[in-house]
């Protein structure tokens, strides 16, 4: 009996916190659909804001630069950290401590640093802010979590079937795009997919890079939100809670797929 | 016959010798060569850049200029800018607290729940891990603020006849760090928890020790990595958030990240944001290496 008490209260306590980290999100996708402009009030149900957002040129811009900078930093990103996963698992060398804490630290230090030291270097060498400084941002921090997913991936990984390739006259290459690659490729489509997100999702970096003519979707939240609370940012927040929803979960399905 | 044998010794020299590792090395080349140049490009030389601007001085155009100068550290030993770095690491510290408070219970239960449950529970802490954080402290303004969904409710329940003022203080800020930040406490706790090995606890149970006792003097212990790990995950970044106080906070609420960024933007003083910068970073690694320290986790696995 006292058990199962605690077993309540420990699911009720469980309950709470989903519902906080819940509750506001369920919130505002519901007054994504309210007709009421200015208060909280339910006053019917529409689509209206969502139309309106499609009308706003700014916002279509917005979200064409912040696609463009996510597909090309992401594909440059997983390139690079695939083969630098690759080839830290595989070889040792002088350096490797340097190199593994040069892509350990973005991952810790607060973004406001990279941000802004990545603004010193663009402004310093007067690469005017763009797509360019944009897209070179994303990548920096997107490798050290690609290196990571797939790092993750081969930790499992048998050595001795590269090693068998190479025996049986195998190419590196040949190795690594029969052999290494498809024992890899969840890690790698689920850190692609992560680096997706994150660099759809980033505000604190791209707000020191982004040029006056590449706003991405984040920073156009942030300015439209310094003006006041709007329908039209529900309704933008919540395509973009839902874009960032299915890209997880294929993300989690490709992780969890390890172990079969 | 000079002329004929030159050749095929560095024929041989090509490809008898080096034929076993050339191609290797060739590839290690080719899989560590473009990620050392990229971060060193731009993660290694900005941060050196910075480090190098933080001792210019500001010249009249918002530029850098010489002479070099230390008055960029000194002056933000000024009581004004040490205040600002000590209300910012007592929010930074109150935000860590709460979401260790809360989250360590919160990852015992789902760490002890049902296998076939666990992996639903884990999951839906992940997704706002992952869900960008300007949205969801949007989400917390949309609650908060004076035509609110909270005002509104209680002020048509006629529990208040005036809205309450939820927003632009310090509780606010708190909240909304709290909010963005607890699922970086909760996974690693979780992680860690759910390594614990449970025939520990029913060791100390059939030696006498009560439930609350087991818990301090068995899972607290052995769940310490996983603590400092999240309070790591937790604290670092709540430094530099610095749209929440920007969003949510008051006009007086300026922290270490919202002065960095003014620096940057609004006073266009470089040399000192690259400063408070450097001291930003230099605190953080700090943390970095009393963590290792703590846990002996040299390649800081557990926070990842």
């Amino acid at each position: 009996m006292r058990l199962s008490l605690g077993r309540k209260a420990a699911l009720f306590y469980a309950f709470l916190i989903y519902l906080f980290l819940y509750a506001p999100i369920a919130i505002l996708i519901t007054y994504s659909f309210n007709q009421s402009k200015l208060n909280a009030v339910w006053t019917g149900f529409t689509f209206d804001w969502y139309v309106r957002l499609f009308q706003n040129g700014e916002v279509l811009e917005a979200a064409k630069t912040t696609l463009v900078v996510a597909l090309m930093s992401t594909i440059a990103a997983t390139v690079i950290g695939t083969l630098a996963a690759v080839g830290m698992y595989r070889y040792k060398f002088r350096g490797k401590t340097a190199l593994d804490s040069m892509l350990y630290l973005p991952l810790v230090i607060p973004e406001i640093v990279m941000g802004i030291s990545l603004l010193a270097l663009f402004s310093q060498i007067k690469i005017p802010l763009g797509y360019f400084t944009l897209i070179a941002a994303h990548i920096t921090f997107s490798i050290p979590y690609i290196v990571v997913v797939v790092r993750a991936r081969l930790d499992g990984f048998d050595r001795s079937l590269e090693e068998a390739a190479m025996d049986l006259g195998a190419t590196p290459w040949q190795t690594f795009v029969k052999v290494t690659l498809p024992v890899i490729a969840p890690g790698v489509v689920a850190g692609a997919l992560l680096a997706f997100t994150l660099s759809i999702d980033d505000v604190i970096i791209s707000f020191f890079v982004a040029g006056p003519g590449s706003t991405t979707l984040p920073l156009k939240i942030f300015s439209m939100i310094k003006f006041g609370v709007t329908p039209e940012i529900n309704a933008l927040s919540t395509l973009m809670l839902i874009v960032t929803l299915i890209v997880v979960i294929i993300a989690e399905r490709l992780r969890m797929n390890k172990n079969v | 016959m000079k002329m004929e044998t030159l050749p095929t010794t560095a024929e041989t020299g090509l490809q008898s010798q080096p034929k076993q590792r050339q191609p290797r090395d060739w590839a290690k080349w080719w899989t560590l060569s473009p990620v050392t140049l990229w971060m060193t490009c731009f993660f290694l030389i900005p941060l050196l850049l910075i480090l190098l601007v933080s001792f210019f001085t500001r010249s009249s155009f918002g530029g850098i200029e010489m002479p070099l100068t230390i008055e960029n550290y000194t002056r933000f030993f000024d009581s004004l800018y040490i205040k600002i770095l000590w209300v910012s690491c007592l929010l930074s510290l109150a935000t860590t607290l709460l979401c260790l408070v809360f989250g360590y219970p919160f990852a015992y239960i789902i760490a002890r729940s049902p296998q076939r449950y666990r992996n639903i529970l884990l999951f839906l802490i992940i997704i706002p891990f992952w869900t960008n954080s300007l949205i969801r402290t949007y989400a917390w303004i949309l609650l908060l603020r004076t035509e609110g969904v909270i005002n509104t409710l209680l002020i048509n329940a006629g529990i208040f006849e005036q809205p309450l003022t939820l927003l632009y203080n310090n509780f606010a800020v708190l909240v909304g760090l709290v909010y963005t930040m607890l699922p970086f406490m909760v996974l690693p706790l979780y992680a860690s928890i759910e390594k614990l090995d449970k025939s520990y606890l029913e060791a100390a149970a059939d030696l006498g020790a009560k439930p609350w006792q087991a818990f301090w003097k068995i899972t607290f212990p052995l769940t310490t990595p996983g603590i400092v790990a999240g309070s790591l995950l937790v604290f670092v970044p709540s430094l530099g958030l610095f749209f929440i106080p920007d969003l949510m906070g008051g006009s007086k609420s300026v922290l270490i990240g919202n002065l960095i960024k003014n620096q940057f933007l609004t006073a266009r003083d470089w040399p000192f944001g690259s400063a408070v910068s450097i001291i930003l970073m230099a605190l953080t690694l700090l943390c970095i290496v009393a963590y290792m320290r703590t846990t002996n986790d040299k390649q800081g696995k557990e926070l990842l």
